[in-house]
């Protein structure tokens, strides 16, 4: 596979590790009453999708950025790769 | 000594042109250099240019092989990849290739090859036996017998069975040849240079694209150089040769000959694999073969059609051949397989063999066409339309024919066409899946990959015209959309050749077997008996008949098979399903997959700084994940690595070592939030930690198990280093990116990988300051005041150089450790040795090293196991109460907090002259040795030369309230049961004065 | 019909025309007792089990598409029982025993081949943990040996013991591993699963549950609806699809795992060899072709396809520790789709809601479990509590920290 480095260009995916289900950055407050189940939820619940899924992947062989690629788990096609430190800014910048 | 003395040229060719028997005396092959090369021993002669099978044949050698399961004789059946019979062992001892394709290889002076899967000679194949007992050995027979009486299975049935199996033998040598990788880039990859490949490669590089053209054959051209045809008024051949140069000369195109794309991958990636020598004894230091990345914009898959053949009785003897490839070895090899020939056809094209045939004045003894109605017509041999082929004769060499008719009628050489399939493999490797075409009964590529066109006969388009516009079609469809300008230069031209064909599969009313699968030996009957049983899917079947699970892919079955299960389930052939092909499209050696990375090679090696002085103290090294450390460092009179590594801890701790520990991970952390960060990220606070100040840490996962320990100093307010374990410093760094790019982002936090940039070496033992302060720049106070315990330090060493120093000891002594930039370690490892030679000191390995952890109870890799969290280690205490911290949530689950948990122990051993084994699991004494009953396991063991007894960390239930409670150690794999006492883990100065001494 | 050695004889000799359909071919009724979703090893071997020794006969089993088409049908065929965590081996252990009296229980002969299985380790620390493995499963009643660098040359003298990047120093032996003709599994099972009147149903996919109040009814499927009151779910690699439809999230991601055989060769493997610093595992089937594999892709796909990089790594592994490979061929690559866990082990558990229940989670070693997952799932099926060794995979083992993370890496499928 090939990623799209958004800062970089087209990078061989063996270049990144890969961690899973982009929802990992959203790490959930230890201090809200049922902070046992939401990070459970958050650690081992995966909505695990045929089709399109964000997911993190690590270039380790390169720049060190977590990216968040947005890839098709049936056909690996890959839509959209973005950084996931700019990505988490603008989330909350918006909020 | 009589002098050797060639024979004059032409007497020679003449020579070798009259032992070819069935050399035809026309062609360009017979003016290339002769060659000589061996076949079961036997000598024979060929030319440049031919293939192994080519020059078979040209001696007349039919009979090549063996089948799989009945041992039936078989001769060679096509031209090329697809080829299931003519399978050699290449060459002998460890260059031994078993199952080469004769029709793949290229002949070279000196070929030696061998006939396979065959005991007694390949004539008498006394296994041959098996053939007689086929009604019992039917699709599926071993699976209802061979189970009485149950253990004859694996001491009689099976090794039977598996020495009946198999093709060809390893040599059981490794591998002598070496193998490359390269990567390539391009616009656009032409997969096959065939008439289409070539007309896109020729508008492709007209308009400066990068063009990679790869074919597999040696020779480029595809089926022009095995036709009679005509392009633009040139022969087929010549004109293949005409625009082989002229892109030759194309600087942008790249032609990558005897390369086989095997596989088609995600975002147009494309392995290849390229035969660069098959000589044996070749220089071993140039690859044998080259396996390819090719990463493409887009590809055009120009990869041609196979042949297939009909299944009709008797159908496997050596002399059946596939009539295209009879074309083949008459128009390209001038050899003709046979001196009479009877040709079979459902379809236009075994027309063609033929006329090809007559031409060279080759007897064609009858032509049997299964249409009733045919365009073409010959008045000078018997022609049969309506009529099949019931059944064969000849054991070694087919002798003759019988039609459906009941005429018999003699033969040495059978042509059969049964129409053509594209060969769609690599529109498959991405799971798409082919549909059916009725008009040209075969498969046609569908859901292709995004950037992937299909060209000439793999779209479908078997006409030469046809073919030879659509390569240049589609090569202008991508120079557009590539944004390039097309050549303005027009398609190839010639003439469409008639390839009218039937949906004919096989003769039903044949009485004999019927093989369509001939490696294999899966015949209809066994298709039948497959269906009968309810495998009545094209899965179901391959898996139980074996059918197209061959190494020729069944690339000549697959069709035929399904064709024939659709007729039985009275379906069509789409209803019936689709076979996809998985890559690769032809096998690759596992040698080439691998390159170079093998042996030594296999992964990288990394060497600490002190590295070449170990070496030369004759140190024993060990492998630490890639790194490779002194394990300890033998004298001469050592004879038993035991008293090198007591001697390393006594002389440690009774005076001073030093140990290389360049290996634990260090992490650069700079920036406004360092210290916030590591409060994140590990159990304990750091932001209160002074500078000039270094802490333990330990960080957990987030799963609230233990990741990694270390000590992180605070050089400046806002500047810290950490160090990590050797085995988790890249896991740790990745880690703490995440935590920073993706949790905390807004955090004014920096982080760099620094382990290869310090060279770090503890000092251990009483004298160690006194060492250090004889290299120390006088400026720096290394006193117990000026540097307590925990303390760090920048200071410069050996007159300015810059120095880091910590006063931190995982051997449990005052110790310290120092790091220079790694340039300086190996120096500084040899001025620290001069400078100890007063106080007796001595190099430390990594055994030593592990000694005084267990004496002193610091947890290691055998306990952090990624298994254990804080509380089993006993250091709950450390986990803080008042902020968050990876893992803070979900280690307070109750699993992991119940009373009795696991907790990490010393363990003594009660009689203590025995040695413990770590791998031992903790009975309570009395209880019986059983899973219910394991309370722990023993993780580390040790000889303490201070204690002069063996010593163990382990994890036990409830440990820390069992103290002097006495357990069995018992070890069922080397049957020991041993009584040892639960102690506190740390077993020397658990006070730990000497550390702040 | 029986099979036996006679059989074939008698049917060989009248021309091979009486054999019949080993499994039919039945029409769905309306409404069972037990719907088994998957027709795969396990869904077949729960169907044979419930069948055969807890009587329960009126019992579907529903495949999308063919019946051992999935990943029974697409692994490296190896059993073993070298776990070394009490949650686990008394699990796989039960498995082994049912192997070894496999075919004469389902008269079809699964070629199980106990040659042993042999994993290679390359330190002392490894050697370490492989003694607490060994010792955790001979205290569970399985067989294990520890060999030492002599001992492993002797069983395979043509491993890299001169020139290898790490060296051996000895392994961890099982000599009741082996393999098993996978395909066979399936058929074996299914055969006897019909024969006590299972209804092995081909071609229906499910999609969707009937749950009224939190008690599941049946299942909605392209032959229609079908009543149950229960509903098994076993379709490793599809789990999350499949319950998704029941509105549950699981602790699972799938996988694609690649796996290779080589052209046929004659004999030159003794067993099961496994190279764990080297991703690389492989054995020798009946047919000579060289089976092996080595790590997941390590994305989350569906595709049943995988990627280059993997290929390399497992060919480079297997050159590192047995150069004399390097001259035969890589045949064929597959892939399968995994249900990647959180611990890298399975569940074999009730749901939250009434009458649905969960299989799966099997990661890439659920072949060998086939026997036992079938049997302990019957077991829960049929009784409605868990079997006595498999009453640690549950599904909520991860809200109360009881993971059973054999590699101890954590909450992180693609590294179990």
């Amino acid at each position: 596979m090939i990623i799209d480095h958004p800062l970089l260009g087209p990078r061989d995916a063996n270049e990144f590790v890969y961690l899973g289900d982009a929802n990992l950055i959203n790490r959930p407050d230890w201090t809200e009453k049922d902070a046992d189940k939401q990070f459970y939820e958050y650690l081992y619940l995966r909505d695990n999708p045929s089709g399109y899924h964000r997911e993190l992947w690590y270039h380790e062989q390169g720049d060190r950025s977590w990216l968040i690629v947005t890839r098709n788990t049936s056909t690996h096609e890959i839509k959209q790769v973005e950084l996931a430190k700019d990505y988490h800014l603008e989330k909350s910048k918006s909020k | 000594m009589n002098e050797l003395k060639p024979l004059a040229n032409q007497e020679s060719k003449s020579r070798f042109l009259n032992d070819q028997k069935n050399r035809l005396k026309t062609g360009q092959i017979i003016n290339n250099k002769t060659m000589s090369f061996k076949f079961n021993g036997a000598k024979l002669n060929g030319f440049e240019g031919d293939t192994l099978a080519s020059a078979l044949l040209a001696n007349d050698q039919v009979l090549v092989g063996r089948s799989f399961k009945y041992h039936r004789p078989r001769g060679i059946f096509s031209s090329g990849t697809e080829e299931p019979n003519a399978l050699v062992s290449l060459g002998s001892d460890e260059f031994q290739e078993p199952n080469t394709k004769a029709t793949t290889i290229k002949l070279f002076d000196g070929l030696t090859a061998k006939s396979q899967n065959h005991r007694g000679p390949l004539a008498f194949d006394f296994m041959a036996a098996t053939d007689f007992l086929h009604p019992f050995l039917s699709a599926g027979f071993y699976y209802k017998t061979f189970m009485w009486p149950k253990s004859f299975w694996e001491k009689l049935y099976e090794p039977i069975i598996r020495s009946a199996a198999g093709l060809g033998a390893l040599s059981g040598k490794p591998d002598p040849s070496s193998y490359d990788k390269g990567f390539l880039h391009c616009d656009i990859l032409i997969i096959g240079a065939g008439p289409s490949g070539l007309a896109a490669a020729l508008e492709a590089g007209r308009s400066k694209l990068k063009v990679i053209l790869a074919d597999d054959d040696f020779l480029l051209g595809g089926r022009l150089n095995s036709e009679k045809f005509f392009i633009n008024n040139q022969s087929s051949d010549e004109w293949a040769k005409n625009a082989v140069a002229e892109i030759m000369q194309m600087s942008n195109v790249r032609i990558m000959q005897r390369t086989s794309i095997y596989g088609s991958f995600d975002h147009g990636i494309f392995g290849g694999l390229e035969i660069k020598y098959d000589h044996f004894k070749h220089n071993h230091k140039k690859p044998r073969q080259v396996l390819w990345k090719i990463y493409s914009k887009f590809s055009i898959l120009s990869s041609g059609a196979t042949e297939r053949s009909i299944a009709f009785g008797n159908n496997d003897r050596p002399g059946i051949m596939l009539a295209g490839s009879i074309r083949e070895y008459i128009n390209r090899w001038s050899v003709c397989p046979g001196k009479n020939v009877v040709v079979f056809t459902n379809n236009d094209d075994g027309w063609r063999t033929v006329s090809d045939l007559k031409s060279n004045n080759i007897k064609v003894s009858a032509v049997i066409d299964v249409r009733k109605e045919t365009t073409f017509h010959d008045k000078e041999m018997p022609v049969y339309t309506g009529t099949s082929i019931v059944d064969t004769s000849g054991r070694l060499r087919i002798s003759s024919v019988t039609l459906s008719t009941g005429e018999k009628i003699p033969c040495d050489c059978l042509a059969v066409s049964g129409g053509w399939n594209p060969n769609v493999h690599l529109t498959c490797h991405q799971r798409g899946k082919p549909v059916w075409n009725d008009a040209l009964n075969a498969f046609l590529p569908n859901n292709i990959p995004k950037t992937m066109k299909v060209a000439g006969a793999t779209d479908g388009l078997l006409q030469l015209g046809e073919a030879l516009k659509s390569g240049h079609l589609k090569a202008k469809e991508i120079t557009e959309l590539l944004g390039k300008k097309d050549s303005k230069s027009s398609a190839p031209s010639a003439d469409n050749e008639s390839v009218k064909n039937t949906s004919f599969w096989h003769v039903s009313e044949s009485k004999k077997r019927c093989w369509v699968d001939l490696q294999n030996d899966v015949t209809t009957k066994d298709i039948k008996i497959s269906f009968m049983e309810g495998f009545k899917s094209v899965e179901h079947l391959k898996r139980y008949s074996t059918l197209g699970m061959a190494t020729d892919q069944g690339k000549t079955s697959n069709i035929l098979g399904l064709a024939i299960l659709a007729e039985l389930s009275g379906k069509t052939i789409p209803e019936t399903g689709t076979t996809i092909f998985r890559p690769p499209y032809t096998p690759v050696p596992i040698g080439a997959f691998a390159g170079r990375s093998r042996g030594k090679d296999f992964r990288p090696t990394r060497l600490t700084p002190s590295h070449n002085f170990a070496k030369n103290l004759s140190a024993v090294f060990v492998e630490t994940g890639m790194w490779m450390r002194a394990q300890w460092y033998p004298k001469e009179n050592e004879s038993h690595w035991r008293q090198s590594v007591d001697r390393e801890v006594l002389q440690t701790r009774s005076s001073v070592g030093i140990c290389d520990v360049t290996t634990l991970g260090k992490i650069d952390i700079q920036g406004a939030d360092s210290a916030e960060f590591l409060n994140k990220v590990y159990v304990n606070g750091f932001g209160r930690l002074p500078v000039g100040k270094v802490r333990y840490g330990l960080m957990l996962r987030e799963d609230g198990i233990v990741m990694d320990d270390g000590t992180t100093a605070r050089l400046d307010l806002n500047h810290f280093v950490m160090t990590t374990t050797t085995a988790n410093a890249v896991g740790v760094f990745r880690h703490l990116e995440f935590c920073r790019q993706c949790l905390w982002p807004d955090l004014d936090v920096h982080l760099i990988s620094s382990t290869e940039q310090w060279a770090q070496i503890a000092v251990a033992g009483p004298n160690s300051r006194k060492l250090l302060e004889k290299i120390v720049d006088k400026d720096h106070d290394l006193s117990n005041e000026a540097l307590p315990y925990m303390g760090c330090k920048e200071i410069t060493v050996c007159n300015k150089i810059p120095s880091r120093l910590f006063r931190i000891s995982f051997s449990g002594e005052l110790a310290y450790e120092i790091a220079v930039p790694t340039r300086y370690g190996n120096s500084l490892f040899e001025i620290l040795m001069q400078a100890g030679e007063e106080f007796n000191v001595t190099p430390y390995g990594t055994e030593a090293l592990g000694v005084m952890r267990v004496e002193k109870g610091h947890a290691a890799g055998n306990e952090l196991t990624g298994q254990t969290t804080a509380q089993n280690l006993g250091l709950e205490k450390m986990m803080s109460k008042q902020k968050d911290y990876i893992g803070n949530v979900l280690s307070k689950r109750v699993e992991l907090n119940r009373d009795n948990k696991i907790i990490l122990m010393g363990f003594k051993p009660v009689d203590k002259s025995i040695e413990l084994l770590a791998g031992s699991h903790f009975i309570s004494k009395g209880k019986t040795a059983c899973t219910d009953n394991d309370e722990g396991w023993m993780s580390s063991v040790a000889f303490s030369p201070i204690l002069n007894h063996s010593i163990g960390l382990g994890f036990i239930r409830n440990g820390s309230n069992r103290i002097g409670e006495i357990v069995t150690a018992v070890d069922l794999l080397r049957n020991k049961q041993i009584d040892v006492e639960i102690v506190s883990p740390h077993f020397v100065d658990p006070e730990g004065e000497k550390l702040r001494a | 019909m029986k099979y036996s050695l006679l059989k074939i004889i008698k049917e060989g000799i009248t021309g091979n025309k009486n054999w019949r359909p080993i499994w039919r071919d039945p029409e769905p009724k309306k409404s069972y007792d037990i719907v088994i979703i998957g027709g795969g090893g396990h869904g077949l071997s729960t169907a044979y089990y419930l069948s055969n020794l807890y009587g329960l006969n009126d019992v579907a089993v529903i495949e999308k598409g063919w019946i051992g088409s999935g990943n029974v049908g697409r692994n490296t065929t190896i059993i073993r029982s070298n776990y070394m965590l009490p949650g686990n081996e008394p699990f796989y252990e039960l498995s082994m025993k049912l192997w070894e009296g496999l075919e004469q229980d389902f008269n079809y002969n699964a070629m199980i081949s106990q040659r042993g299985i042999l994993n290679l380790c390359h330190s002392d620390a490894q050697r370490d943990a492989f003694a607490r493995r060994g010792n955790a499963m001979k205290l569970a009643g399985a067989d294990a040996e520890l060999l030492d660098e002599d001992g492993v040359r002797q069983v395979c003298p043509f491993l890299d013991f001169e020139n290898a990047r790490f060296p051996i120093k000895g392994g961890l032996a099982q000599k009741r591993g082996g393999t098993v003709r996978h395909d066979a599994v399936a058929w074996g099972y299914a055969r006897g699963a019909d024969n006590k009147g299972v209804d092995i149903i081909q071609n229906c996919e499910v999609t969707g549950f009937k749950i009224d109040n939190g008690v599941c009814r049946g299942v909605e499927t392209s032959a229609g609806f079908i009543k149950a009151n229960k509903v098994a779910s076993c379709v490793a690699g599809s789990s999350s699809k499949v319950m998704g439809f029941a509105g549950m999230r699981l602790p699972i991601e799938s996988h694609v795992l690649q796996a290779f055989v080589s052209e046929g060769l004659k004999p030159i493997l003794p067993g099961v060899i496994t190279f764990g610093a080297g991703h690389f595992y492989v054995s020798q089937s009946d047919k000579g072709g060289l089976v092996f594999g080595g790590d997941i892709d390590g994305y989350n796909s569906y595709a049943q396809r995988g990627n280059l990089p993997v290929v390399e790594d497992v060919c480079e592994g297997g050159m590192a520790i047995m150069p004399m490979i390097g001259r035969s061929r890589l045949l064929r690559i597959w892939g399968g789709i995994m249900d990647m866990s959180m611990d890298g082990s399975p569940f074999i558990d009730k749901t939250d809601i009434k009458g649905l229940y969960f299989n799966g989670g099997w990661c890439y070693g659920g072949f060998k479990a086939t026997p036992a997952s079938g049997l302990c799932y019957a077991h829960l099926l049929a009784t409605d509590e868990p079997h006595e060794v498999a009453t640690e995979f549950r599904l909520d083992r991860f809200i109360n920290g009881n993971m059973i993370d054999e590699k101890g890496v954590g909450a992180q499928p693609n590294l179990h």
